[in-house]
């Protein structure tokens, strides 16, 4: 079979974008050639490393193992989304802060995951690390660590990530006290 | 990655009749198995039919007093959903225990179930595979077995089955309902829904060409404590090397009422056998001896047989309080 053609209309970074792809091309290839997104890393494309991890109708999702069809009508939010040099996100500032990687291929993905984990703790999404299934889940580490397992970093900056981590939660908490959102 | 046709399907109706009668065809959900496989051409579907849009993707009361299970709802929600984690706990835990946070956010209930085992001479298309190219022959069988299956196998195939989910549903007596091309629906009981490989490892489950997962049912709540143990490699984003499900009513100081248990990451389906929960009362290793009678362990897996043994030992304690 030849390869076959589809067009596929979605929202990246708050843009509206049009592509005609590949059925074959996953949402990592779509976000990194053909729309010049390369923020958004390929490490094993297998989903296993976490480092294609982007932001889908608001959860985190592998881009690579996603097709770009599938996403009619979604939503799409990549690295260069959060924040870029001039205006970082909180989580973007923190990760600089707290030297939150060495080699720095792999934080595209632990950023996008990070902001994304701690949605899902405000949202009482359980984890592993739970301890009980009645009560709603905290940002502590053993949370964090837990969730953020699908990331894999190989220089292993994990403590100064969980320290970012901890500081934009702790930020978070603060600022709903003063009744605003900083994240 | 093969060349494939895609379009989206409008109707469980419209999805079933398209896999019927175009060739090579396979609903996509979640995908987080299927592009994985399609990437290293284990699978290579002519046309892909997308069933996201289904909306088969809430999760109901049922009459019964139980719940049903849309076939798209996501690992996270399902997870998630109150009612799940009051009343079926051990599904709960087993959803969380398995994959990464990313792939729960978008597998479903229905991939999950049907989702390919992970043994790594299924994965490398350099070795025969009776499962991957029927009648190849089995590369596992005196190769590398430590995560292999112990039970449940045969001469053609010794690959487990991956889920964490399956097991917490098989021990919770699930109810899988289809609907096959042409609009009759059926309600499998999940214990049939995954077959034993014997000389056709490759046909995986019961079901038929062209048949669609549509829900999950979950009889009324049963209440006991609802465990889920899982014994892996690293602390989290492993596959189990043995996990137990388990619903364990106790009875009094250091009693036990009744229990029931299935294991994981030991068979090529949820492994429940419930003549062995008859010996709940005696211990874990009386059950184990049922439940893992007719093992046929390598020197590489035979410590899982052991480890099952304590696993739901320490299960049991913890069910005690």
């Amino acid at each position: 079979m030849n390869p076959v053609m589809n067009k596929v209309s979605f929202t990246v970074n708050g843009a509206a974008r049009t592509l005609e792809v590949d059925t074959r091309t996953t949402l990592l290839d779509a976000l990194r050639e053909h729309l010049r997104l390369t923020g958004t890393k390929k490490g094993c494309d297998h989903g296993q490393c976490g480092a294609c991890t982007v932001i889908v109708d608001g959860r985190r999702v592998n881009s690579c193992l996603t097709l770009a069809v599938m996403h009619e009508g979604g939503s799409v939010t990549t690295v260069e989304g959060l924040g870029m040099p001039d205006k970082l996100h909180p989580m973007q500032a923190a990760f600089v802060k707290h030297d939150g990687y060495q080699c720095g291929y792999c934080t595209p993905g632990q950023i996008c995951s990070a902001v994304a984990v701690l949605e899902e703790i405000k949202a009482g999404i359980p984890s592993h690390v739970t301890a009980s299934l009645a009560d709603a889940p905290r940002a502590t580490n053993a949370e964090m660590r837990e969730r953020m397992s699908g990331n894999i970093c190989r220089c292993g900056a994990y403590s100064n990530i969980l320290d970012a981590m901890a500081e934009v939660a702790g930020q978070r908490t603060a600022g709903q006290q003063n009744g605003k959102d900083p994240a | 990655m093969r060349p494939f046709t895609y379009e989206r399907a409008t109707s469980p109706a419209d999805a079933v009749a398209k896999a019927a009668s175009i060739p090579g065809a396979r609903f996509i959900a979640g995908g987080t198995n299927l592009l994985d496989l399609m990437k290293l051409q284990i699978e290579t579907p002519a046309h892909l039919i997308d069933v996201n849009g289904l909306g088969l993707d809430r999760i109901e009361d049922t009459a019964e007093g139980g719940l049903r299970i849309g076939a798209l709802v996501r690992n996270t929600d399902l997870a998630a959903d109150m009612r799940v984690r009051r009343h079926y706990g051990v599904l709960s835990r087993a959803l969380v225990a398995g994959a990464s946070g990313q792939l729960r956010n978008v597998a479903t209930t229905a991939g999950n179930l049907l989702q390919r085992t992970r043994c790594p001479y299924f994965y490398d298309p350099n070795q025969p595979c009776n499962k991957r190219q029927p009648g190849s022959g089995c590369s596992a069988i005196g190769g590398v077995t430590r995560q292999l299956g112990v039970v449940g196998i045969s001469d053609a195939c010794i690959a487990t089955h991956p889920s964490d989910m399956a097991v917490a549903m098989r021990v919770l007596d699930a109810t899988v309902e289809t609907v096959r091309p042409g609009g009759a629906t059926r309600a499998i009981p999940i214990a049939d829904l995954h077959r034993l490989p014997g000389d056709t490892p490759h046909v995986e489950t019961t079901l038929e060409r062209g048949e669609l997962i549509t829900a999950v049912t979950l009889p009324k709540p049963v209440g006991g404590a609802q465990l889920y143990h899982k014994v892996r490699d690293r602390a989290s984003y492993a596959f189990a090397l043995v996990s137990v499900a388990a619903i364990v009513q106790p009875d009094g100081p250091n009693g036990i009422a009744w229990g029931r248990v299935a294991l994981g990451g030991v068979a090529p389906k949820p492994w429940r056998v419930e003549a062995a929960e008859a010996h709940m009362r005696q211990g874990a290793k009386d059950v184990t001896a049922v439940l893992l009678a007719d093992a046929r362990a390598t020197a590489d897996n035979r410590f899982k047989v052991k480890l099952a043994e304590r696993t739901l030992a320490a299960v049991l304690i913890e069910a005690r309080g």
